[in-house]
């Protein structure tokens, strides 16, 4: 399945995806095809005035244009998914596209499709970090039982969401809003 | 070349980070990013103070703190945001204060949408470069010989002749074509003045046009008028030494600069809402059905509280005041509630974003509006607002002062038009 990442530029979440047989959709593999574009030379991405323009499918224009900008390459990503992986409090070092307000439109987004979601916070402890590695492995491990992705598509919108809190775990069903 | 440290936060996500980087190449300068590590960026935003939610704008802290803790070198700063971004607008304020709490680097601001390009930076980056390259030059107190200051603004084109530190001829009309314009001004000028432009040591030209009108002319000195409107108001209020603030409320957009010995050391410009501009005061003219030349003696007759006005946006602005008109309110009264509108809007867009330092020396052809300068004074609380002499041709002298510092102009090949 396509798995997307929360920070979507996570090589470690990328990295546990593929290892599970999915295809992790990364905000690095966009960045490749622009900056091998031979057409465009805007550096530091090769991103211009029109991608903040895309954006404006996932954010009104009275959203700051850098907002709009990391938009129009990590909302193609969202659309793509057919399932995510929410890693949040991650370090600067794990994965970070740098605003707030493009990881609070982005997070927001994944839940509302529809799509199975597994939510962790980033681990703390030896102890949490084995807990969240088990936790993304079962979720990865899961989507690929025939029943699950049955039950998904029987829900239509509505998708199961886990949310795992340091330890404080617990299963919500979303996607009604 | 000159080092411009680049503290920012979605430049490149924004697709504008090449239009600065061609800005300040533009203009001899480089864009340089301050050093900033993982560790460091949580370090120095704790030390800063400021519990900013986006990575970027803490790494924006980071830089800056590396600047003033030195361990990134740099000759001027460039702050800028997404414009709409009310955490990157409170950043970028508190940062540039403290640029210039810990470093002597001269600071300009900018908050860019994607529609920004490299020639609305251009002003600002040639600013910074000429602040730091051409110190020197801006040092100069006195004019001498026979030179000529062009100021091609975006409403009309002012042309100075000067002589050994005096002002001998002025011209003045409203820009039309840039290069029919200066010419125009400058047959004003040298009129009764015995002298014709062969007789000229030294061209100098400022303003919108001066880059079109500097390189037909060859002139010496080409300059955007951030420098040379400071280094003209200084002059002509006789304030060369020591602090002051200078105040242009232009025909398109408005600019504040604070100098210190002649030399400006911060600048803010705007430029998006006409309704803080001497336009709104034009429009406002037009439809009391007085020339602008009387707008100033009329609403120095009038009580603003009598009419309230919000220039905040010009369509807006006229509303309010054909709504006050129709009130029965007088013309008086409405055209010093226009003034008053405006002197807000700049005071709200503009001086607030800098450390406003007495006295205020408030130039350009707005400053010829007895009531906006009253105005302008009674928003800052009743600060002390000078109005030098001749300061519609602010940006002419400065160029004309200048230019006499560059030696005769022969040596540059400069040409008739």
């Amino acid at each position: 399945m396509k798995i997307a990442v929360f920070p979507p530029n996570s090589l470690i979440l990328a990295d546990m995806v593929e290892r599970r047989g999915h295809e992790p959709l990364v905000i690095q593999k966009e960045m490749r095809k622009k900056v091998t574009d031979p057409e465009i030379d805007s550096p530091p991405f090769n991103i211009t005035e029109e991608e903040p323009i895309k954006g404006l499918k996932y954010a009104a224009i009275e959203v700051p244009s850098g907002v709009r900008g990391r938009m129009a390459i990590f909302g193609p990503i969202i659309d793509e998914a057919e399932a995510a992986i929410i890693m949040e409090d991650a370090p600067y070092g794990f994965g970070c596209i740098g605003c707030a307000r493009t990881n609070e439109l982005s997070m927001y987004y994944l839940r509302k499709r529809g799509i199975p979601v597994l939510e962790i916070h980033y681990p703390e402890t030896r102890e949490e970090t084995m807990e969240v590695v088990n936790k993304i492995n079962t979720f990865l491990d899961e989507l690929e039982k025939p029943e699950e992705t049955e039950g998904s598509e029987r829900t239509g919108e509505t998708g199961k969401t886990e949310v795992s809190k340091l330890g404080n775990e617990k299963t919500k069903e979303q996607g009604e809003d | 070349m000159v080092k411009i440290a680049q503290i920012s936060c979605g430049t490149e996500y924004s697709g504008v980070q090449k239009e600065i980087e061609k800005a300040a190449s533009t203009f001899g300068a480089e864009i340089i990013i301050p050093e900033a590590d993982l560790d460091y960026i949580d370090e120095a935003y704790h030390k800063f103070g400021f519990n900013a939610a986006s990575s970027s704008i803490r790494l924006m802290i980071a830089r800056a703190m590396s600047l003033a803790e030195g361990k990134s070198d740099a000759d001027a700063v460039f702050i800028a945001t997404c414009f709409r971004c009310a955490e990157g607008a409170l950043v970028r304020n508190e940062v540039r204060r403290f640029i210039q709490q810990n470093t002597n680097l001269p600071v300009v601001t900018y908050s860019f949408t994607e529609r920004t390009k490299a020639d609305e930076l251009f002003i600002r980056m040639e600013a910074l470069s000429t602040i730091v390259a051409r110190k020197s030059l801006l040092a100069r107190e006195k004019q001498e010989g026979l030179t000529l200051g062009i100021d091609s603004g975006s409403t009309t084109t002012k042309v100075v002749l000067m002589e050994n530190n005096k002002i001998i001829g002025t011209g003045w009309l409203p820009t039309t074509d840039v290069i029919a314009s200066a010419q125009e001004g400058m047959d004003q000028a040298f009129q009764d003045t015995g002298y014709k432009y062969d007789d000229v040591e030294g061209v100098g030209v400022t303003g919108y046009g001066r880059l079109n009108i500097g390189k037909h002319l060859n002139a010496a000195l080409i300059q955007e008028e951030l420098s040379v409107n400071s280094k003209g108001a200084v002059y002509l209020a006789g304030h060369q030494q020591g602090e002051a603030t200078v105040l242009d409320i232009g025909g398109m957009d408005n600019k504040v600069i604070t100098v210190n010995d002649g030399i400006p050391d911060n600048f803010t410009m705007g430029g998006i809402c006409a309704g803080a501009s001497g336009r709104f005061l034009e429009i406002t003219a037009r439809r009391l059905g007085v020339d602008i030349s009387e707008l100033g003696p009329l609403a120095l007759k009038g009580d603003f509280k009598k009419s309230l006005l919000n220039s905040y946006c010009i369509v807006f602005g006229i509303q309010d005041l054909v709504t006050s008109l129709a009130a029965g309110n007088t013309k008086e009264d409405v055209a010093a509630a226009a003034c008053l509108s405006v002197a807000e809007q700049v005071y709200e867009q503009q001086l607030q974003e800098i450390d406003v330092r007495e006295p205020l020396i408030q130039v350009g052809g707005t400053s010829l509006i007895g009531g906006l300068v009253e105005a302008v004074s009674t928003v800052l609380g009743g600060m002390e607002v000078i109005v030098p002499e001749n300061s519609q041709h602010i940006g002419a002298v400065g160029a004309a002062l200048l230019v006499s510092g560059l030696g005769d102009r022969k040596e540059f090949g400069a040409k008739k038009l």
